[in-house]
């Protein structure tokens, strides 16, 4: 009790620093007791943070519509159709032998991202990939029948210019990467499992 | 808002000076939140004012939250709801926290006036203060009915019904204004939306009053369970570190309190019907409001008349503003009141009646108690309390907060050591 009232008194600090002092300029106990309570604090407010920043990410209904599956049967060699997975575009494309070829002889060295074609599809005919221009966020051209497909015969990203090829692979323009290739299985011959 | 000691050293830091001098942040929380000079003798019944700041705060972080998943739409609300129970990560914490964190801001807002009623801190000089105070009490509970009609549960739903419907007890224009605030010619739709708009809306109102709540605290400080103003220094200690570590106790046990419900008993404060979605055609048996309510609910039912009831439930309020007038002694502190003070707890016991009355139906004996216990009520406040002033023999007043502290540990005060101390360590 006097020990309170006269730092009380005379203000916290100067009995602090004369309390130093005695120590030989190590901590005080009360040091300690503010420096562990500080870190408990601290370790509290991180804990008590974590379910509010938790709370926005994507809840469990929304991940629970996160995998597609997909019916391939129905598309005939050179058709393409665009399926919506996690509220995205994904082109599905059944390419010809002709394209096949093409995006298989491509010199991968002279890609602005090098990646050969095998490691772009699990199987030649079905190439898989999120529609989504790797520059700004657009949907690029190319899948319907008399959309403009870009000087490499792929796509064609109206909103920057970019153009990708018959792997999707840029060619052109300021995207920076090739489409992206969803995580997907194929869980029989004509029946792929998006995510 | 004078700083209380122009001889404060200079900031150290550099850059808090340079900062300082052009806004003067720093000094004014060292004036406020360090240095403050605060009564040394504040008991425990003076956490309660921090505590229902830290509620407020909790409240409006765990809304803001919620607000990002609710959807305030008649053909959604209620799922949505349940979605942040059930889907949303850890939505179900947040909403507990929500839904009883109203229930302890109440509660910690109730103690904190009853301790106001018992130790006169609604007298001179601190009567805007007091109001104010009251003020946010009168905005808390439209804000906290507001968001029990989010849910859009049945509860939400009648309640939401019934207290607009009030209005209607309004001489001639009640009809056209209360479908003014439906939006319609029942709750619906429009009247769920401007409730989430109003229900986001308030809480900073609250806020803003709770800021010149605090300047007018700031400008006379703290009562203290003496009701005697500090004489000196000898009377008072800076608020950092002592009332800080004082009140981050009183967090620890309020947390301890309110957590116990979150996680051990989170529906302690509701209504199972309120889990059934809202229904237009069918009314719950029984409409309860929340318990914070109560005793004003039981004076609503009391009066058998309709508009004069709710005259009477707004005026079981409004009452309070004008509690500084209706107590005339000169003597704050009911420790030194002895007939006030036996009184006061009469006065608690009935409140708590009235809320007790709140939840039953309306059949008797209840009614009968609920007009006695109303009819006591406002007697406490227009008869008994300024008679009490007028005729109470109060006991002898301490010289100054220093002299009763010693007392009470038997012991000599200690007076003007505090100036000698200071001039020894300058």
């Amino acid at each position: 009790m006097v020990n309170v009232n006269s730092a009380t008194l005379a203000g916290a600090e100067p009995s602090d620093s004369r309390e130093r002092e005695k120590t030989g300029g190590e901590g005080t106990r009360r040091d300690f007791l503010l420096l562990a309570a500080t870190a408990v604090g601290a370790v509290g407010a991180g804990l008590a943070a974590w379910p509010f920043i938790s709370s926005m990410r994507p809840a469990a209904d929304t991940l629970a519509e996160a995998t597609l599956e997909v019916d391939l049967s129905p598309i005939e060699t050179g058709q393409a159709i665009t399926v919506v997975w996690r509220k995205k575009p994904v082109f599905i494309r059944h390419r010809t032998a002709d394209e096949i070829q093409k995006a298989e002889s491509q010199n991968v060295a002279e890609l602005r991202d090098p990646q050969p074609d095998s490691e772009r599809v699990k199987k030649p005919e079905w190439l898989v990939m999120i529609g989504i221009c790797t520059h700004l966020g657009c949907i690029p051209l190319g899948q319907q029948p008399n959309d403009p497909t870009g000087n490499y015969g792929g796509w064609f990203c109206p909103c920057h210019g970019s153009h990708y090829d018959e792997s999707g692979r840029i060619r052109q323009g300021p995207a920076p990467r090739n489409l992206a290739i969803p995580q997907y299985e194929f869980i029989d011959d004509t029946t792929i499992r998006l995510g | 808002m004078t700083a209380h000691n122009p001889a404060s050293p200079p900031f150290r830091n550099p850059v808090i000076r340079w900062v300082d001098y052009r806004l003067p942040v720093f000094t004014f929380m060292r004036d406020h939140l360090g240095d403050y000079q605060t009564p040394k003798n504040l008991s425990y019944m003076w956490n309660f004012g921090s505590l229902a700041g830290i509620a407020l705060v909790v409240m409006i972080l765990t809304g803001i939250f919620l607000a990002m998943h609710y959807q305030p739409n008649v053909n959604g609300a209620f799922a949505s709801v349940e979605r942040i129970m059930r889907d949303v990560n850890y939505g179900w914490l947040i909403r507990y926290l929500h839904m009883n964190g109203a229930s302890m801001f109440f509660l910690v807002v109730y103690l904190h006036t009853f301790r106001g009623l018992y130790y006169g801190s609604y007298k001179a000089p601190r009567e805007v203060l007091w109001m104010l105070g009251v003020l946010i009490l009168f905005t808390m509970m439209p804000t906290a009915f507001l968001g029990y009609v989010l849910v859009w549960g049945q509860q939400s739903f009648w309640a939401a019904t019934v207290i607009t419907s009030m209005v209607t007890a309004v001489p001639f224009v009640g009809e056209p204004i209360v479908e003014w605030l439906w939006g319609g010619f029942a709750v619906d739709n429009p009247t769920l939306n401007r409730f989430f708009a109003l229900h986001y809306l308030m809480p900073f109102v609250i806020v803003g009053i709770i800021a010149i709540h605090l300047w007018a605290l700031h400008m006379h400080r703290s009562n203290n369970p003496t009701g005697v103003e500090p004489k000196g220094p000898e009377d008072t200690i800076a608020f950092h570190p002592y009332f800080t570590v004082k009140d981050l106790l009183g967090v620890a046990a309020f947390l301890i309190v309110y957590l116990g419900f979150v996680f051990f008993a989170p529906n302690f404060f509701t209504e199972p019907d309120n889990y059934i979605p809202a229904d237009p055609l069918v009314t719950p048996h029984q409409i309860v409001p929340e318990w914070y309510l109560l005793p004003f609910y039981t004076v609503l039912r009391a009066i058998p008349h309709k508009l004069t009831g709710v005259i009477a439930m707004v005026a079981a309020i409004a009452i309070l503003f004008l509690m500084p007038w209706l107590d005339r002694s000169p003597v704050k502190s009911a420790r030194f009141r002895p007939l006030y003070r036996m009184f006061f707890w009469i006065f608690l016991l009935d409140c708590l009646i009235l809320g007790y009355l709140g939840a039953q139906t309306a059949e008797e004996p209840y009614v009968t108690a609920g007009q006695i216990a109303t009819f006591y009520y406002f007697a406490h406040f227009l008869i008994i309390v300024p008679a009490v002033s007028r005729f109470e023999k109060t006991k002898p007043v301490p010289e100054s907060i220093s002299v009763d502290v010693a007392a009470r540990e038997g012991r000599r005060p200690r007076r003007g050591v505090g100036t000698k101390k200071k001039e020894e360590v300058a």
